[in-house]
């Protein structure tokens, strides 16, 4: 044993903190990532394709399928009756068939399925059905809903704190809104995809592109009407998922299993794009109603709004995304008196479901429009009226939220004040100005924009993670846990973490493919929280299996235990240096063990719907944004010139993927934001089912300039791991400030006098249309 | 019916047998040449994640018929490393974080190798992002795909110098 080694690193390779790669890296540039649909085949497989109506609310009259069994390559086809369980629900609501023989709710909703020697034989013969329908009312919008009597896919919830309608009555000034915040597709690059494998007895093995690989083991076991213990979900990784992998994956997954049983054949099934888009759920569109009271210096008296959402057929997570739309009203603003209500339509298209936010986004669009609303009406620079409204400092009588939760972590005026500072906020606005006035067709706009994200899932069950690490006898590492990797990041977080607590190099941790079969229970990978719960799970594994060591070392080598302490890829025990791998060989021979299941659950945390009152909330993140933009007053159309944006992620454990995320969100909110329309006809049909219409930002739309940092003397007040802060969803809000800019120049055709309540996207139609408003107004 | 055409796949002379004229050079790749690398994400010419390069060109291989290719030279993103040592627009990605969930990757690479050998572009980043607006990237890593472009643009000027010089 070495007294003195020199050759041993001050640091470790890969520690906290630290920019790392993404640890799938090199596969990626290789093009030996392997998706699902990249993996080897198993013997004998068979490929599920699925067979839509075309109607958006009727009954089937009949259906001939004759035409599709008798058509090449078809091995079965499967319907409703091929389904003892037809139901794949979410929300345990037993409102979403896996396929419709009867009611068709949707344009589109799968009513067959076949399977064939091959993919393409499966979707040759799926157009050769034959369906009649017997047409039903259709109701596709909110407005159609609510004036049809608005049924609810799930219970509405209302926020309330003081008297919102005496401080309406009573504030020196009042307006009245109304707001259309628009839904957005997924399109992550990999579609939905499942493998079903059947195994002994009633054994059946799916690979799944899935953020929830419990949900999609439970929802088979439903279906095939067997224990959960007997189905094993794997998932390496995804091909992006952005929330659609939370839930839309349990249909396509049932479906491979249940013909896997069926037909004692592996199945494969995997959507055609246009499928995908036109059979899976999107972003909920919104209607905002607000009504403001307000004093002359632009500070809020009392807010009421109601938040409609048009849900589509089903339940599935309508219920909790309008409900984060609802706790995301107040955004970063103290609102005295306030009463707002969700209401959960139902309406006859896809069911809609979780997109990065989750209804958070939509919620703080609506409180950035109200402040806009405000800066229009008194003619003051918006941010005035915003940093009048912000939430006070911890103490204060301005931190309660309208659920009864206390901001104590308010960083946002010092990270406004910062941002508007280093981008010369102020003296770019009053330039613009200038610009304006002499410039005839193109006008500029420039706006900051913030935003508070409240971190945790709000259903407080589902805060809680599990990990399970294994040192073997080499001293490398096996790490998993119930986290799924999408692109964010996670997996490599998590190792990490694994690599700083044993100070061993980031090469000696290998990350493995998500499964059921070693984390149980697990929540799905969403809420921003995949690192905030796994890497804690990792760390409790971590540190039951340290504590193990020293013990062990304390005692073999006589030391107290204060005196064994892991270095970078070694042990000092007194004054003794081991190798970590001679260190666990060590261990091992001693019979310690040397693997742990670690486990974590949030703290503090609680939520009362009922009453609408708790601490739904662990920690908020903040960030805020500055953008401009020119518009060309005579088509509508715009560029973003610049946007900078500074972001609260805590103290970062992996800056370069933060930013990245910080910046895929900034430019995945602007499409949302700006050029992403669906558009359904009016027979329910989605027009928009592929990229050729449906337009999501590409490396030329990226703004001219864009500066993102990380606010760096952040740290999380609260002990999350390592002190940072979660980083998914936030960011996507950002670009409310691309919106506001793009208001601020088409304002500038009537002087700024007047709100131009341009609706979500801005899309050059729409932002022409405000235009021509203005002027004729 | 049956056809027959023989193909050179990232340096390997291929003599294919195709009974359907319908087949795609992805689906070729992908399933009949166990070339997995090149991905499909919306088979219709539209989103870039398929893109190979036919005889030094960059084409979206979910639109060009196999059959078509009779005699024709590819290279996707598994013939790109020389041995262990990577491409330098793949060794780019990396450095500059070009990607997240990495699944329009090979697709992005593939076509700005072809970007860069077309000569258009140059260091340019506008020109940069609108040679790359065939290739969508969802979780819009664009940020790092145009600098990863860029700086393996001047990286290769740089070899070739050297080699001529
Ligand atoms: S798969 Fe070929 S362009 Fe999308
Ligand atoms: S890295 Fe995910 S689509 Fe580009």
């Amino acid at each position: 044993m070495n007294k003195m080694d020199t050759s041993f690193p001050t640091v470790i390779n890969g520690p906290l903190h630290a920019d790392r790669r993404h640890d799938s890296a090199h596969k990626h540039v290789a093009g030996s990532a392997d998706y699902i649909d990249d993996m080897p085949e198993p013997s004998g497989m068979l490929h599920a394709a699925i067979g839509m109506t075309d109607r958006a609310h009727a009954i089937i009259t009949s259906m001939d399928l004759s035409a599709v069994e008798s058509a090449p390559g078809v091995v079965a086809v499967l319907t409703a009756k091929d389904f003892p369980v037809n139901d794949v629900s979410s929300a345990h609501k037993h409102d979403e068939p896996v396929l419709t023989d009867k009611l068709v709710e949707f344009h589109g909703q799968p009513a067959f399925v076949v399977i064939a020697e091959t993919r393409a034989a499966a979707r040759q013969a799926a157009r050769r059905a034959r369906i009649e329908y017997e047409d039903l009312p259709a109701i596709l919008s909110v407005a159609e809903a609510k004036a049809a009597g608005g049924k609810f896919v799930t219970e509405p919830l209302t926020l309330k704190r003081g008297d919102a309608d005496t401080a309406l009555a009573q504030a020196p000034k009042r307006i009245k809104g109304q707001m259309e915040v628009g839904g957005q597709e997924h399109f992550y690059l990999e579609g939905h995809i499942s493998i079903a494998i059947p195994g002994e007895d009633d054994e059946m093995t799916i690979w799944a592109s899935t953020q929830h690989p419990s949900e999609i083991q439970h929802m088979v076991a439903h279906v095939l009407e067997v224990p959960s213990n007997a189905v094993t979900v794997f998932v390496r990784r995804m091909g992006g998922g952005f929330g659609g992998k939370e839930t839309q994956g349990n249909q396509f997954a049932a479906i491979a299993a249940v013909a896997a049983r069926k037909l004692k054949r592996a199945i494969k099934i995997r959507l055609d794009r246009d499928e995908d888009m036109t059979a899976t759920g999107k972003r909920h569109d919104f209607v905002i109603d607000y009504d403001l009271g307000f004093d002359e210096d632009g500070r809020i008296h009392g807010v009421k709004a109601e938040f409609a959402a048009r849900c589509g057929f089903s339940a599935d997570l309508s219920g909790p995304v309008t409900d984060r739309a609802l706790f995301h009203v107040d955004n970063a603003y103290f609102y005295p008196h306030v009463e707002v209500k969700s209401l959960p339509l139902k309406t006859n298209t896809v069911s809609n479901t979780a997109f990065r936010g989750f209804g958070g986004p939509q919620g703080c669009v609506g409180a950035e429009r109200f402040m806009e609303e405000i800066a229009y009406a008194l003619g003051k620079d918006p941010l005035d009226v915003r940093m009048a409204n912000f939430y006070g400092e911890p103490g204060s009588d301005r931190v309660l939220t309208p659920y009864h939760q206390t901001v104590e972590d308010n960083i946002m005026p010092r990270l406004v004040a910062e941002l508007a500072e280093k981008t010369d906020y102020r003296k770019r606005r009053e330039e613009i100005i200038a610009f304006n006035k002499s410039s005839r067709v193109i006008r500029k706009g420039i706006a900051l924009t913030p935003v508070k994200f409240g971190i945790s899932f709000t259903m407080t069950a589902f805060n809680q993670a599990g990990a399970l690490v294994h040192v073997y006898q080499d001293g490398s590492i096996h790490l998993n846990h119930g986290g799924t990797e999408m692109g964010q990041g996670l997996y490599t977080k998590v190792a990490q973490v694994i690599a700083d607590c044993f100070q061993v190099d980031l090469d000696r941790v290998k990350i493995t493919a998500t499964t059921t079969g070693k984390v149980p229970n697990t929540s799905a990978t969403a809420a921003s929280s995949g690192t905030d719960l796994n890497g804690m799970a990792a760390y409790d594994a971590a540190r039951q299996i340290k504590e193990r060591l020293v013990a062990f070392a304390a005692d073999k080598w006589k030391v107290p235990e204060a005196d064994v302490e892991f270095l970078p890829n070694r042990v000092r025990v007194g004054t003794d240096i081991i190798p970590f791998p001679d260190f666990i060989n060590q261990a091992y021979f001693a019979r310690i063990q040397l693997s742990a299941a670690g486990f974590y659950k949030t703290p503090e945390i609680h939520w009362n719907r009922a009453t609408g009152q708790g601490r739904p909330f662990y920690y908020f993140s903040y960030g805020a944004s500055v953008s401009e933009v020119s518009v060309d007053t005579l088509t509508g159309e715009y560029i973003v010139n610049r946007a900078d944006v500074l972001h609260d992620v805590g103290h970062s454990l992996n800056p370069a993927i933060d930013k990245g995320q910080v910046e895929g969100g900034f430019i995945q909110g602007m499409g949302w934001l700006t050029t992403e329309e669906l558009w359904w006809d009016g027979k329910g049909r989605l027009r928009t089912h592929a990229p050729s219409t449906y337009k999501i930002p590409l490396a030329s739309d990226k703004p001219e300039i864009f500066n993102v940092e990380l606010a760096e003397w952040s740290v999380n007040k609260l002990p999350t791991i390592g002190r940072s802060k979660a980083v998914g969803e936030p960011p996507l809000v950002l670009p409310i400030s691309v919106v506001e800019a793009i208001s601020m120049a088409v304002a500038s055709v009537a002087d700024y006098r007047q709100c131009p309540r341009i609706d979500t996207p801005t899309t050059p139609e729409r932002v022409l249309m405000a235009i021509e408003r203005l002027k004729t107004a | 019916m049956s056809y027959s055409i023989s193909l050179t796949v990232n340096g390997d002379q291929r003599r294919v047998e195709l009974d359907d004229p319908r087949v795609t050079l992805l689906d070729l790749l992908r399933e009949r040449l166990d070339l997995t690398g090149t991905k499909k994400g919306c088979d219709r010419g539209q989103c870039g994640a398929c893109t190979v390069l036919v005889d030094g060109r960059r084409v979206n291989s979910c639109l060009s018929l196999a059959v078509t290719l009779d005699g024709a030279d590819i290279t996707t993103i598994e013939g790109l490393a020389d041995g262990d040592t990577l491409h330098p627009v793949q060794a780019a990605f990396i450095e500059h974080d070009g990607f997240q969930c990495g699944y329009c990757t090979p697709g992005q690479i593939m076509s700005a190798v072809g970007l860069i050998s077309e000569g258009h572009a140059g260091e340019d980043p506008e020109r940069v992002r609108e040679g790359m607006s065939g290739n969508l990237c969802r979780c819009a890593a664009y940020h790092g795909i145009t600098e990863a472009v860029i700086d393996a643009t001047r990286r290769m000027a740089e070899t070739s110098e050297r080699k001529s010089a």
